[in-house]
This record gives C-alpha cells, structure tokens and sequence, in this order.
C-alpha cells in the first residue's frame, strides 16, 4: 500500500490542482487488464489519498470523491421498435456519436448531495450530466436527460453493465485516504480508458486528477480478432479448412463398417 | 460405515466444480464474450443428434440458440455456416462411400448456389446498416419454418393414416410429368435416373444459397422436399446430394462473411463442430432405427415449433423497444 502511494507520488506529481491547495494522489491496482481466453471481468481498485492545504493546518474540511471511468469511443445507433401491421419493427434510431463505450460514475455519497447541479452539469458528473452527443439532423448535440433516445440509451448500457453510477463504490478508510472498486465487466471494450478523479468540498470542486487504464485482448485471442479484421478472406478459408478437417475427422474415427 | 466415508468425500468434488466453473468460460474473440465451454459444446451435440438423426444441417436450431445465450444474430448466422459446412461433410462423406450421392446434380445446384449465397452475404450487410436484419431474420425463420413444418406434419400425419388402413406407407411418386418437365434446356442425371429442365435445379439451388446466407442455415429441410417435390430425385440419392449443396454453400458462406462482414467467430465455430460431428454421429445411428413417417412428423413438429417461436416473438410487445447497435469503433 506505502509502496503504492510512493509510486504514484512520482508518478502523478505534477498532477494540476485548481485554485485550492489541496492535492490528490491516486494509484490504480493495475494499469493492463488482459483479456485472454478466461476473462469473466475484473475489478480494479483505485488508492488515493487527499493532502490537505498546507495553509490551513487543523482545518480539515469533509471530503468527498467522484471517480469518473470513460472507456474507448465509440458510435452507436439506439433503434425503437414500433408495431407494424401487427408486427415489431425497428421504425425510428438516434446516433450517440463518440459516445464512451464504459462509463462509470463512481462516488461516495449520491453525486446529486456532492455539488450543486449546475456544477455537476458543467463538470460532466454523473450519468445524466453526462455529454451523449447525438446526431439530430445535420446537428450534433446532446438533449435533455429525459430524452426517451437519452434514457433508453442509457439503461441499455447499464443493462450490460457497461454504464454505471454508485454512489458507495468509494469510501474514505480515513478522512483522507479512499479506496475505488472499478468494475470491469467480462465485454468491457478493449482499448483506453480514462480515469479521472475529482475532490469535493462543500460542493466545490477542490482537486483534479487523472490516470489511464488499458484494456488489451493478449496472446491467441489478439491474434484471432486481428486475422479477421485484416485477413478476411484468408481467415474465411481457414475456418472452412477447420470445418473440412473436423468433418473428415469425426467420418473417420466414427466410420463403421 | 461407507456411506458416511462417501459423503465428505464429495465435498472436495464439488468446490473443485464449483471453482473450475471460472475455467470453463471461454471468451470467444470475435463475439466479444465469454460463454461456458460445455454449454456450447452441449449445445453443439444435441443439434448435431437431431441433425444426423434427419439429415439435415441443424442450422434452423443452432442459429436461434446462439442469440438465445446472447450472441449477436450477425455473429451467430456467419458462424453456424462453418459448423454447418462440417457436419454436412461428415455426412457427405458417409454417403460417398456408400454411392448415394449425384455429383453432377449437386454440381449444377451448387452453380446457382454459390451465386445465391453471394447474393444472401450481400443484402445481409445492407440489411444490417439499414437495421433491420434482425427483422428479416426473424420473418424468414417464420415464414419458412411454418410453411415448410405445417407440410410436413400434414404429409406424414396422411402417411401414417394410410399405414393404419393397411396402405403402403411409402410416399407416392404422383404422374411423372409436371409443368416442370416441359421446360427446356433439358438434362439427365444418371445417378439419380431423372430427366430434367435446368431452369428448375438453378432456381432451387440459387434459393438455397440465397436463404442460407441470411438465415444462417444450410437449407437441408427445404432442399430435400424441393428436390423430392420437384425434380422427383429419388430418396435414395437425395440426402447425399443435399449435404453437398449444403456443404460448398456454407463452406462459401463462412469465407463471404469473413470477408466482407469478419463476423465468423472461429473459436465458437470451433467448439459447435467438435459438438456437432459428434451428436451427428450418434443421431444418424437413432434414425435409421425410426419409421421414415414418424422421423418426417417429428423433424415436421420441430420445424413448426421453432417457427412459432420467431413467430411469437415478432408479435409479442417486447420487453425494450430499445436496442443498440454499434455503427463504429474507434
């Protein structure tokens, strides 16, 4: 755990703070998530202590942490189906353009108690502040949370448990020091994920920081999604030769005669 | 005494099972999720036990069991192709050596087969940016499989009547000339003794390919009564020549998606086939022990069941009108 923090001293000592004096140090447990052949999903911690302003010693005002987690970009189409003529059709769709493909709020309290909402909205905090920009017309723009495409959109992401806000996964183990469980479900997208993390005070944003993970396909499973990618036809062909060889195997071991 | 030393033996047992349960996930790399090795694998040997047990390629079953444990639909029609091409090379195997098998038929199908299948990959991609393959997914599975279940089970149901009044059961071979035989461009195929127009084999075999590739089924339930039907192939070259139609339009299939949609997840592909040839095996032994009748109203239940299935699905509100799909990466 010292170790950890020592790391991350060095790491992040540059680390930008606002106006206030107060600085954040954090360390991820682990900055490589390898998805490989049994990979059911991971839960990566997040270690950070708080270190209180200098200038104000004995002061010790009560924190509190909002971890964002955003994983690599992604375009989706969120589709509604209508009923025509008497069967379920997708009639209508919205493009989320350059939406996070993961996304959680981590905090430890509600984020709606943290701050006042036009500092949440203007600090992207929490899923409903949160930028979606959707493509409407020739417009990219994000609506209103309340926006059916917005809500649908939303909860399908969380269905996968691929968006998420709560409001207990940090917790202060003292005044300053907090711990973060970031979950990774098992389709958690590969790519870059950026964390970042934000100190509060009687909601006033107090410390900012960041720190990055990644989440990479390693070894076989690497090797297969890359072939189909950019070897189309050639994996196509092996495939088939996989098939003939399984095919001409099972007739020879089961032949009878 | 033994019974109490057996009990907490069994212990160690269970947690080992209960922690290998970790390991026999497998995540398959282009579906993009882990599933359960022996889940598949199960899967894979009860659909290749009704496929050999029918003569069919199974694909008709796999398909919707796929997107059941939550496998995209693209990901599970491009990838049963390759699991269908190797079971329907077992089987094709098989009938070689025993000589039921019309190459030169076969051959002419597969012509207008592989045409149909590019045809299939085609608006399979445009139907997929245009959102709706799910859709024509679902209403080809309904139509087809009612239609073609419902014949079945009213053609067998007669069968076994007339077995009951004494009648020969077998299935009758109506007046040998339909408006089919007075087509021109007239052929013969020794093997199967028929003596026919080439427009009806190409059309048959450009349907074939065509539904194939969109439905991700190898269309041996529709093939063999098109060509009983039809071109009046006689039952003893039918499913031997179906399984090699079956097999180059798969076997095509799986390279036309990896090519231009790189859907085909070999991995499951994989684990389907080894599945697969093996219950094939087992059924093919079940079904020559049945009645053809009683095999034809069974394969004729299944069929009309699965149809209800997408049928029901299609009507019924679901449960989220929303859904995703991913239009880009990064």
């Amino acid at each position: 755990m010292r170790r950890a923090l020592i790391l991350a001293a060095l790491m992040l000592a540059g680390a930008v703070t606002p106006a206030s004096a107060e600085r954040l140090v954090v360390s991820l447990s682990n900055h490589r998530v390898a998805v490989t052949q049994n990979f059911i999903g991971e839960d990566l911690v997040l270690f950070g202590t708080v270190e209180p302003d200098p200038g104000k010693p004995g002061l010790r005002p009560s924190y509190d942490l909002v971890t964002m987690v955003t994983g690599p970009r992604e375009t989706l189409r969120t589709r509604r189906k209508q009923r025509v003529l008497g069967i379920w059709v997708n009639t209508d769709s919205r493009e989320f353009v350059r939406v996070p493909s993961y996304l959680s709020v981590l905090s430890s309290r509600p984020v709606k108690e943290i701050a006042p909402s036009d500092v949440l909205r203007r600090l992207q905090v929490g899923l409903d502040n949160f930028l979606l920009p959707q493509r409407l017309g020739s417009d990219i723009a994000d609506t209103v949370p309340e926006d059916p495409f917005r809500v649908a959109f939303t909860h399908l992401q969380a269905q996968a448990g691929l968006y998420r806000e709560s409001a207990t996964a940090v917790t202060f183990l003292t005044p300053t020091v907090f711990r973060a469980a970031i979950p990774l479900p098992a389709n958690a997208p590969t790519g870059n994920y950026l964390v970042d993390v934000l100190l509060f005070s009687d909601g006033v944003l107090k410390a900012r920081t960041n720190s990055a993970l990644d989440v990479t396909k390693t070894g076989f499973e690497q090797y297969v999604a890359d072939a189909a990618r950019d070897y189309g036809v050639l994996y196509g062909l092996l495939t088939t030769l996989m098939a003939l060889l399984t095919g001409w195997f099972a007739s020879v071991v089961f032949a009878r005669d | 005494m033994v019974l109490t030393e057996k009990l907490p033996a069994r212990r160690p047992a269970v947690d080992a099972l209960k922690a290998g349960r970790r390991r026999l996930q497998i995540y398959l790399p282009i579906a993009d999720l882990p599933v359960n090795i022996f889940l598949v694998l199960g899967m894979g040997l009860a659909v290749g036990f009704i496929s050999g047990m029918f003569g069919i390629g199974g694909g008709f079953l796999m398909t919707p069991l796929l997107i059941f444990i939550g496998i995209t639909p693209a990901v599970a029609v491009a990838s049963v192709a390759s699991h269908i091409a190797a079971s329907s090379f077992t089987g094709a195997i098989t009938y070689w050596r025993k000589r039921a098998l019309d190459l030169a038929l076969a051959m002419m199908l597969l012509s207008a087969g592989i045409v149909g299948t590019a045809t299939g990959v085609w608006l399979f991609t445009l139907l997929r940016a245009l959102d709706q393959l799910d859709l024509m997914i679902g209403l080809s599975y309904v139509t087809l499989l009612t239609a073609v279940g419902s014949l079945m089970i009213y053609e067998s149901v007669q069968a076994e009547m007339r077995a009951r009044k004494g009648m020969p059961a077998t299935l009758r071979r109506p007046g040998s000339h339909t408006w089919l035989h007075g087509l021109p461009f007239k052929l013969r195929f020794k093997r199967s003794k028929i003596y026919v127009s080439a427009i009806p084999v190409l059309a048959i075999g450009f349907t074939i390919g065509f539904v194939g590739a969109i439905m991700g089924i190898g269309g041996g339930f529709l093939l063999v009564p098109m060509l009983i039907y039809f071109l009046r192939v006689p039952t003893a070259t039918v499913i031997g020549t179906s399984m090699v139609l079956t097999l180059v339009t798969m076997a095509s299939a799986t390279v036309m998606h990896a090519a231009t949609n790189h859907l085909v997840d070999a991995v499951l592909a994989l684990i389907l086939m080894v599945g697969g040839v093996i219950g094939a095996q087992f059924g093919a032994r079940t079904g020559q022990r049945m009645r053809g009748e009683r095999l034809r109203l069974l394969l004729g239940l299944l069929v009309f069941a699965v149809g209800l299935r997408f049928a029901y699905e299609l009507v019924v509100r679901p449960d989220d009108l929303f859904s995703l799909r991913q239009v880009r990466g990064e």
